[in-house]
């Protein structure tokens, strides 16, 4: 008996996956380029090793080498692969399929890329069963849906007649999740399976995945960019930078006593709920990611790390083991987890410059609509009808403030800002800005309105004209606004890009020569050049890693104390509206659900819907508490919203008819904070708070 | 934020920089280095026609008919005793180094290369046009064009030339009105894919106009597929001039033409001496080939390394 468990526990504790010094590198025009370097790890049976690092630092490549999709133009250079301890390097591919067999699964991020859009799920489904197992298809169509129950996909019989297009996003994930699961893998290897969802369904795969390993008892390396998600589903985590594994340790470990400065700078870098806006620093880390074809010759840290010492530039420094299981490549990690930080003073400064009080509005919204006419599903049917992208909005943006907006994707906060800007063209309502009013398209408005309002966008590779230099780009709207003599856009595009922190040789750079941050301050430089009075920044730094986001959240504060502009921040991230925000709406459906300053909103009385989205933020700290609200179903279609409140189909607080039948009232909380429910305000009250953080010997800014 | 200088080497790359960047793609693949060659080969040729050839294309010597390749006639002499390598030469430098419009007046740049940038310029103009504002203005434009193209091209030709006469400058022109519709389908196809872009929303949101931002800030964005599918063009062109040629609707004689040359020369084939047909008909091939060879290489190699 004993030696029976005795063996179980040995079992236990061989790695599935055992990763040794490994290297990768990919050949390219100009010669071969490091991509992955002795890289060292190991995964053990029911344990999620969560691999966490910003974009392009190698943690997808070591996912794709264990499974042997380097692609063309990819090889592993050195090191061992270890699966249930075979060597998986150097094999061909018929022994790799005999070695892996179907005992190693992937799941990416895109869904709909491992879904075969013309076949319905039950096929899919089952084809992987017989095939894999030479199952009858009546009993691999049982198994299909004894699976899907298990990962708690609702009405699993009628999910298997569905074409992949029928489903929402996260319940195509839970699919392809399921779709993994039915070979039973000894290794399941998930590469950002929730970064394209939104946060309330990245929550219910979240804690689909978390069940995942109790319950099949899989090895699973979870691979994502956002600390918060791995905090919440990791055991162990590993932290990459520039190909390099700088960091492991139990979850625990690392985000409360990190050891290597990267990891904590990362840490310094993400905006944390719960704390005000005030307080919450973020500290960008300086400089940028080495390019993988330039990396500095000793600990690739080394040039943006602040305890760096000469000795740093010479050798690379060793991977050692510092505490039980905490592995780090520093050489000076002990003094490091010791030493407290010292934000620079002018950031400090910056940061405590009090946000103006008073109240005046530049922009006036008034029970705005943008309907969109959506062709007829009938030929013959000359009904016509509209998707219903913002529907009866009232707003007010105030001089020198942020008024933030959130929400999920479709709920409409693009198209508010879009209409707003005059790219859309309003259906009804009252639109005054600066007291003109200005309901018509951008090319009908008078100059001095359109230099007044300017627009920062999402995408970092999109934001710039390719075929431009910055400073053309950046001189363009100087000219067109004549804000200075000819003679001197020179002059100004420099002082901008100053403004920007990016020095006067940026001026001849073309984009593709910038980082994503880069591109996205020059997008920004771009808004600010005719001195607007409103910038509308739609997503700005939802694209971007988090030492990045840092800086260019903390550039639009600064701007913001500096000039005084308004800004309307749209985003789906509520720690980072948090961070940046005076005023907060909460849209839901083409509706505003929540409206007040940043305090109201993140404390009780919630609307049932900003307490079920501040319960599914990630947040990277594993000892926070945090409510399990949960939403049911998927967000109705803006072309047939349903009557009375919007949200009372996925209302965990629904009170009966009354929501189904009448449209909420909105309900004054006192000081401008308005609730759109039909919930009473002293029951909205006796809420409790959703997140509650232990800073005690959390990283803590003196 | 201190920047730290020596990671960031000279931005703005010179000439001779973006020159040795161009020529490392072009050097990358076989296939364009093999069409660069050839059509090197004939535009220098060209370029130096006085040079390359001791005889006029007009020179007439009745001693010499219908001669093989000689020392003194490099590729022969057709019918009337003319050198075929100088016809050639002068016939490659109407295709692409100056268009005769009189007797006295020609143009620089030959009628092959006229005909496709004449194409270009209003192809272009409607694909972007009809790309970016799209609704009832592209429907038209485009079922207009959709109507063009419905003609066969031959057939198109020889409206457009039956209908103005044989001369260089219809010649262009022809090029040009059969050209346009593929061209236009192309830059709209490229404008309905940037026009999505956000640089263009933040030209929208500065109340750029309507011509900026098509020519400004679109067409740039465009011009490699459109360059690319340029030298293809030119390919047909030449191809097109050609069948003209062949057909007599080409150059008027005594012009050198190659079209013609093969028309002319294919009467002596049988009669022992294919030499007149062949090396124009050799000369068409080796330039369409080329300009082909080197837009494909082209296209592979720009795609690449994506």
């Amino acid at each position: 008996m004993i030696k029976g468990y005795q063996r179980m526990k040995d079992r236990k504790d061989l790695p599935i996956l055992r990763v040794e010094n490994l290297s990768v590198a990919y050949a390219t025009r100009k010669g071969e380029v490091p991509a992955v370097r002795d890289v060292s790890f190991e995964v053990r049976r029911g344990e999620t090793f969560g691999m966490v690092g910003e974009s392009g630092c190698g943690k997808s490549t070591v996912a794709f080498s264990i499974v042997n999709f380097l692609g063309p133009n990819g090889r592993i250079k050195a090191g061992r692969i270890f699966f249930q301890g075979q060597d998986l390097v150097g094999r061909s591919e018929r022994e790799l399929r005999h070695l892996r067999g179907n005992r190693i699964a992937m799941v990416y991020q895109d869904p709909m890329q491992a879904l075969n859009p013309s076949l319905r799920i039950g096929e899919q489904m089952a084809e992987v069963l017989i095939v894999h197992q030479g199952l009858k298809r009546a009993e691999a169509e049982e198994r299909c849906i004894q699976m899907l129950e298990r990962v708690y996909m609702p009405d699993p019989a009628n999910v298997m007649r569905r074409y992949p297009h029928q489903l929402s996003g996260g319940q195509q994930q839970r699919v392809v999740i399921a779709m993994a699961l039915l070979n039973d893998p000894a290794l399941l290897i998930m590469d950002e399976p929730t970064t394209a969802l939104d946060v309330t369904v990245e929550a219910a795969v979240l804690d689909l995945i978390a069940g995942l390993q109790e319950d099949f008892d899989t090895a699973i390396l979870y691979i994502s960019h956002n600390l918060g998600v791995i905090a919440r589903v990791s055991d162990q985590v590993g932290v990459m930078y520039a190909g390099q594994l700088v960091e492991r340790a139990p979850v625990t470990d690392l985000f409360l006593k990190p050891l290597h400065p990267y990891t904590q700078g990362l840490l310094r870098c993400v905006p944390r709920l719960g704390q005000d806006k005030l307080s919450s620093y973020l500290l960008p880390i300086r400089g940028q990611v080495p390019s993988p074809a330039a990396l500095p010759s000793g600990c690739i840290f080394e040039p943006r790390c602040d305890f760096a010492r000469p000795e740093c530039r010479h050798g690379m420094p060793e991977y050692r083991q510092v505490a039980d299981g905490h592995w780090v490549r520093c050489y000076f990690a002990e003094e490091v987890a010791g030493a407290g930080y010292q934000p620079p003073k002018e950031l400090v400064a910056e940061m405590l410059a009090t946000a103006r009080k008073e109240r005046e509005p530049v922009l006036r919204i008034e029970r705005l609509k943008t309907y969109y006419e959506a062709p007829s599903p009938k030929l013959f049917d000359r009904r016509k009808r509209y998707v219903r992208a913002v529907d009866d909005v009232s707003l007010e943006a105030y001089k020198g403030l942020t008024l933030g907006i959130v929400g999920e994707s479709g709920c409409g906060k693009s198209t508010l800002a879009r209409t707003i800007i005059g790219l859309e063209r309003p259906t009804d309502g009252k639109l005054e800005f600066m007291g003109f009013d200005i309901r018509k398209p951008v090319s009908k408005r008078d100059l001095e309105i359109i230099k007044n309002m300017q627009m920062v966008f999402q995408n970092p590779d999109s934001t710039l004209n390719p075929a431009f230099s910055v400073g053309r780009q950046i001189a363009r709207p100087l000219e067109l606004f004549k804000v200075v003599p000819k003679d001197q856009i020179r002059g100004e595009v420099i002082r901008l890009l100053e403004l920007m922190k990016l020095g006067p040789n940026y001026y001849d750079r073309l984009p593709r020569q910038l980082s994503g941050g880069e591109k996205q301050r020059v997008g920004i430089a771009r808004a600010l050049a005719g001195r607007p009075e409103l910038v509308l920044c739609d997503e700005p730094v939802s694209a971007l890693d988090v030492s990045v986001q840092a800086a260019v959240l903390n550039l639009l504060l600064e701007i913001q104390h500096k000039l005084g502009t308004t800004l309307i921040f749209i985003a789906h991230d509520l720690s980072v509206v948090r961070f940046l925000s005076d005023y907060i709406a909460v849209m839901y459906l083409g509706k505003v659900m929540e409206f007040g300053t940043a305090e109201q909103i993140y404390a009780p009385p919630y609307h049932p819907y900003t307490e079920a989205l501040l319960s599914a933020v990630p947040i990277p700290d594993p000892r926070a508490e945090q409510k399990h609200v949960r939403l049911e179903g998927t967000v109705p279609s803006a072309l047939n919203p349903p009557a009375g409140c919007r949200f009372h189909t996925r209302c965990p607080r629904k009170l009966g008819p009354i929501c189904e039948q009448e449209e909420p009232p909105w309900q004054d909380a006192g000081n401008g904070h308005r609730i759109y429910c039909h919930i009473p305000l002293e029951e909205l009250r006796k809420v409790e708070p959703v997140i509650t953080l232990h800073t005690d010997n959390a990283i803590k800014v003196r | 934020m201190t920047v730290r200088e020596e990671a960031f080497p000279s931005a703005k790359p010179s000439f001779l920089e973006r020159l040795r960047d161009s020529l490392l793609i072009l050097w990358g693949s076989k296939t364009a280095m093999v069409g660069l060659t050839m059509v090197m080969f004939w535009i220098v040729v060209a370029l130096l026609a006085p040079w390359v050839t001791k005889y006029s294309p007009t020179e007439q010597d009745w001693q010499a008919q219908n001669q093989g390749p000689s020392a003194q006639h490099w590729l022969g002499t057709d019918d009337a005793g003319r050198d075929i390598w100088s016809r050639l030469v002068y016939g490659a430098r109407v295709i692409l180094i100056q268009t005769p419009v009189t007797d006295k007046f020609s143009l620089p740049i030959g009628v092959a290369v006229w005909g496709v940038l004449l194409g270009l310029v209003v192809g272009s103009t409607l694909g972007l046009v009809g790309g970016y504002l799209g609704g009832w203005i592209d429907e038209i434009i485009m079922r207009l064009l959709d109507a063009m193209m419905a003609f066969p091209v031959i057939l198109l030709y020889m409206i457009i030339i039956a209908a103005v006469g044989p001369s260089a400058i219809n010649v262009v022109l022809a090029i040009a009105i059969v050209g346009t519709p593929g061209i236009a389908r192309l830059v709209r196809s490229l404008t309905l894919d940037i026009r999505t872009r956000e640089y263009i929303r933040a030209a929208e949101v500065r109340g750029e106009k309507l011509w900026y931002i098509l020519f400004v800030e679109i067409l740039p964005n465009a011009s490699g597929p459109i360059l690319i599918d340029a030298m293809l063009r030119l390919g047909y062109a030449i191809f097109a001039m050609g069948t003209l040629g062949f057909l007599g609707l080409g150059l008027p004689p005594p012009s050198p033409d190659w079209g013609s040359m093969v028309a002319k020369g294919r009467r002596f084939i049988l009669a022992g001496s294919p030499w007149a047909a062949l090396w124009p008909a050799v000369a068409i091939a080796s330039l369409v080939v080329g300009l082909n060879l080197l837009a494909d290489g082209l296209r592979e190699e720009t795609q690449r390394y994506r």
